[in-house]
C-alpha cells in the first residue's frame, strides 16, 4: 500500500443469506483509491455496486447480509475487523456518504442547522456557537447566499437540489479523507445535476478528498471520474483510467454499455443493445456472469470463471478475450 | 396566445400539412385548484399547463422535454383526456376532442393509447398477462370469438419480443425490461393510431432501456404510429424524435426539428438546459457551461411577463412584463422569447 492510497479494498465478499442459501452480492472486489482521487464504481441495479459501499461502511442490512471475507483497509486499518464504536468514529468523520434519495436522507423534524450541528459536535468536540459558525461557512461553500435562514429551515422547505447541497455541505464539514457519492444526482434535474457536479469538482479540489462516485449514469462518469471501475453480477469486469474506458473498452460488457446509450452529439440510426436483462444474484449462470450476454461468448466462458487480470499497470479486465493462450480462439471467434 | 395558432398556420404547405396533421393542440391549458380549509375552498390554482400550442404530423415522434414541474406529463394526460382540459382546444384526426362527453370519447380510447413510466405500478399484480391484453379487446368488441382474441394476443406478444406462452403468467415474474414490453404491448393490442409514451424507459437500466427504444422504432413502422414521446433525458428525445418541444413552468418554450433544436438551440432556456447535460465523452469535459441561477417558481404562482425571466441570463425590462408570443423565427423553428422579435 503506497503513501497516498487513502482505501484499500482487497477481495471483499459480501453475501446474503436467505433460508440457508448463500447469494453472492459483492463477490471478490479489489480496488483502492488514490488521494485526491475521483473513481467511479459503474454498474446497473444488481450489480453490487451500492452493496460494495455500504460494505466498505459497514452498513450492510443485517441479519441476512454479512461481510464473508476479504479486507478493507483504511488508514492502515482493516475497517472489516473494527467495532461498531471505531465504526461511529469512522463514519462521517473520515469516511462520508452522499445518497441518492435527498428526500430521504434528512430528519424531516429537525432544522438544517440542527443536522449540520450535531454531527460537527459529536465527531470535533465543540462548542454550539462553533459547531453554528462551521455549519454556516460550509452551506456558503455549497453555494447557499442565505445560510442563515437555511440553518433554520427544515428540510421540507428546500428543494431536492438544495437538499442535496445541504448533504454534501454535511459530508464535508469534518473534511473527510473520502467521500462516497452514491448516484449524487440520480433524483435531480439536468440543470441541477450540472450544478452539483460542479460543486463536487470543486470542492474535491479545494478539500483534496478522494471520491468514490457510484452510478449508473456514463455521463456523470464522463463528467467528473478519473478512474472508472466497472462491476456487473458482484464482480469487477473491469478497471482503467477515464480515457481508456471510453476510448477504448476491453470487456464486451463496457463496449455494450458504452455503445447502448444515446449520445446528445451526433445521431445515430438505431441503438446497440445489449440482449438479455441483468442477472440476479440467485440467478447467476456458470462460467462468466456475462455468457448469457455477450456476443464473443465461447465455449470456455460457459464452463469456467474467467479471473481478473492486470492488462497493464492501470488496466485490468476480466474476460477470456484479453487472456494469453485463449485470445487467439477468443479473435477468430470475432471475425466469424 | 391566442393568436399564436396563425402563425403556426402559416406557411405555403399549409393545405398539405394539414392534411398531415394528426393532432393539433391550440392553447391548451390545465390549471388545478388548490383547496384548504375547512369548506375545502378553492384558495388557487396550480397552471400546470398555461396555453400551449403545437401539433403533431401523422407517423411522426414527438418529443415532449422539460424538467420535473414543466407541465409535460400533465399535457400528455390532458391530451388522451385523462383530465379535463381547463382550456384549449384537442383536434385528433380532425375532430375536436377538448369538449366531448367521456361515453364520446371510447372511440378515442381506442385510437389513442398510452404507455407509462413505471412498469411496476401500472400493471395490475392480480391479472395474468393473458387478461390484461384481453380486456380492452373485450370492451372494444373486437375479434368475437375468444379463440381469434387469443391469437392477437399472442401475436402482440410476440411482436414485442415476448414468447406467446408467458400470457398466463402474473407481472411479478417479469423483469422491469419486460414488463415494459407488456405496458407496451397492452397499448398496441387495440391497434391505435397514436401512442402517448410518458417516460416510457426512465425506469429501467441502460442496457434494457436502447432495446425498448429500438422496439419503440421497430413498431411505429410496423404499425404506423404516431407518438408524442414524453421524458426528461435530453439525449433519448434526441434519439427517439422527429420535431420536439420544450417545456418551461406550464409554457412551451421552443419548438423545431430535432438536429435545429440541438444544433442551434433560440431560447436562453434551452441552450441552459442542452450545455447541462453530461457529455458522453470525458474530453467534452470542458466546455463553456450556462448555469441557471436561482429554482424553478411554483407553478401556483408563476412570474409575470415571460415565465423564465426571473433565471433569465439575457432578461430584459419588458420581459417581466410582457408575455412572449410563439413565433416563427427560422423555417419550422418556433420561439417564445422577446430576443428574437
Amino acid at each position: 500500500m503506497s503513501e497516498d492510497t487513502v482505501l484499500d479494498v482487497r477481495h471483499l465478499k459480501t453475501s446474503f443469506f436467505s433460508k440457508k442459501t448463500e447469494l453472492p452480492v459483492v463477490d471478490d472486489v479489489s480496488f483502492s483509491v488514490k488521494k485526491g482521487e475521483t473513481l467511479a464504481i459503474v454498474g446497473e441495479s444488481g450489480s453490487g455496486k451500492s452493496m460494495t459501499s455500504l460494505s466498505i461502511m459497514r452498513l450492510v442490512p443485517s441479519p441476512n447480509g454479512k461481510i464473508v471475507g476479504g479486507e478493507v483497509f483504511f488508514n492502515g486499518k482493516d475497517l472489516v475487523q473494527q467495532n461498531d464504536k471505531t465504526m461511529y468514529k469512522v463514519r462521517g468523520n473520515d469516511i462520508s456518504m452522499i445518497f441518492q434519495e435527498p428526500m430521504t436522507s434528512l430528519n424531516p423534524v429537525y432544522t438544517i442547522g440542527e443536522q449540520i450541528r450535531e454531527q460537527l459536535i459529536y465527531h470535533q468536540k465543540i462548542s454550539k456557537r462553533e459547531a453554528h459558525q462551521i455549519g454556516i461557512e460550509m452551506l456558503q461553500t455549497v453555494g447557499f447566499s442565505r445560510a442563515n435562514d437555511i440553518m433554520k429551515d427544515y428540510p421540507h422547505r428546500l428543494s431536492g437540489g438544495m437538499r442535496q447541497r445541504v448533504m454534501i455541505a454535511m459530508a464535508l464539514s469534518n473534511n473527510p479523507k473520502l467521500l462516497i457519492a452514491d448516484e449524487p444526482t440520480t433524483a435531480l434535474d439536468v440543470t441541477v445535476q450540472a450544478q452539483i457536479l460542479d460543486l463536487m469538482r470543486k470542492l474535491s479540489k479545494e478539500y483534496d478528498s478522494a471520491i468514490i462516485l457510484i452510478t449508473h449514469d456514463l455521463g456523470v462518469v464522463a463528467e467528473l471520474a478519473e478512474r472508472v471501475v466497472v462491476m456487473y453480477g458482484g464482480q469487477v469486469v473491469e478497471e482503467a483510467s477515464i480515457e481508456d474506458i471510453f476510448d477504448d473498452p476491453l470487456h464486451p460488457y463496457t463496449e455494450g454499455l458504452l455503445n447502448s446509450i444515446p449520445k446528445i452529439e451526433g445521431t445515430q440510426e438505431r441503438l446497440d443493445s445489449i440482449p438479455g436483462t441483468v442477472p440476479t444474484p440467485d440467478n447467476l449462470p456458470v462460467g462468466c456472469n456475462f455468457v448469457t450476454r455477450c456476443p464473443y461468448a465461447m465455449e470456455i466462458c460457459k464452463q469456467e470463471e474467467p479471473t481478473l487480470i492486470d492488462k497493464d499497470s492501470s488496466r485490468k479486465v476480466r474476460c477470456y478475450l484479453h487472456e494469453e493462450g485463449v485470445k487467439n480462439h477468443g479473435q477468430q471467434h470475432r471475425s466469424s | 396566445m391566442v393568436n399564436n395558432i396563425e402563425v403556426l398556420e402559416r406557411g405555403p404547405e399549409k393545405s398539405t400539412l394539414e392534411q398531415e396533421k394528426i393532432l393539433q393542440i391550440d392553447n391548451l391549458k390545465k390549471h388545478f385548484p388548490v383547496k384548504s380549509g375547512v369548506l375545502q375552498r378553492t384558495k388557487g390554482h396550480v397552471r400546470a399547463v398555461d396555453g400551449i400550442n403545437f401539433y403533431i404530423k401523422k407517423g411522426e415522434s414527438f418529443g415532449l422535454v422539460g424538467e420535473s414541474g414543466c407541465g409535460k406529463s400533465t399535457a400528455g394526460r390532458t391530451i388522451m383526456r385523462l383530465y379535463e382540459p381547463t382550456e384549449g382546444k384537442i383536434t385528433f384526426d380532425g375532430e375536436d376532442i377538448s369538449t366531448q362527453k367521456e361515453r364520446h370519447l371510447f372511440k378515442l380510447r381506442r385510437e389513442m393509447q398510452m404507455i407509462f413510466q413505471d412498469p411496476f405500478s401500472s400493471l395490475n399484480p392480480r391479472k395474468t398477462v393473458g387478461s390484461m391484453l384481453v380486456e380492452p379487446l373485450k370492451v372494444h368488441g373486437l375479434y368475437k370469438g375468444s379463440k381469434e382474441r387469443k391469437e392477437k394476443c399472442q401475436e402482440i406478444m410476440s411482436r414485442v419480443g415476448l414468447n406467446p406462452s408467458f400470457l398466463n403468467r402474473y407481472p411479478h415474474e417479469f423483469s422491469g425490461g419486460q414488463r415494459q414490453r407488456i405496458g407496451i404491448a397492452r397499448a398496441l393490442v387495440l391497434e391505435p393510431k397514436m401512442i402517448v409514451a410518458d417516460e416510457p424507459v426512465s425506469a429501467l437500466d441502460v442496457s434494457v432501456q436502447s432495446q425498448v427504444l429500438n422496439l419503440l422504432d421497430d413498431l411505429q413502422v410496423d404499425f404506423d404510429l404516431t407518438y408524442l414521446f414524453i421524458a426528461h433525458d435530453l439525449s433519448v428525445v434526441k434519439h427517439f424524435s422527429d420535431r420536439i418541444g420544450v417545456m418551461y413552468l406550464g409554457n412551451m418554450a421552443e419548438v423545431a426539428e430535432k438536429t435545429d433544436l440541438y444544433d442551434d438551440p433560440l431560447h436562453p432556456y434551452t441552450q441552459a438546459l442542452l450545455s447541462a447535460v453530461p457529455r458522453s465523452h470525458p474530453r467534452e469535459r470542458k466546455r463553456e457551461r450556462i448555469l441557471l441561477e436561482g429554482e424553478l417558481p411554483s407553478p401556483a404562482n408563476p412570474p409575470n411577463g415571460c415565465v423564465f425571466h426571473t433565471r433569465c441570463p439575457h432578461v430584459m425590462d419588458h420581459c417581466k412584463e410582457i408575455e412572449p408570443k410563439m413565433q416563427e423565427v427560422k423555417p419550422n423553428h418556433y420561439v417564445a422569447c422577446h430576443l428574437y422579435e
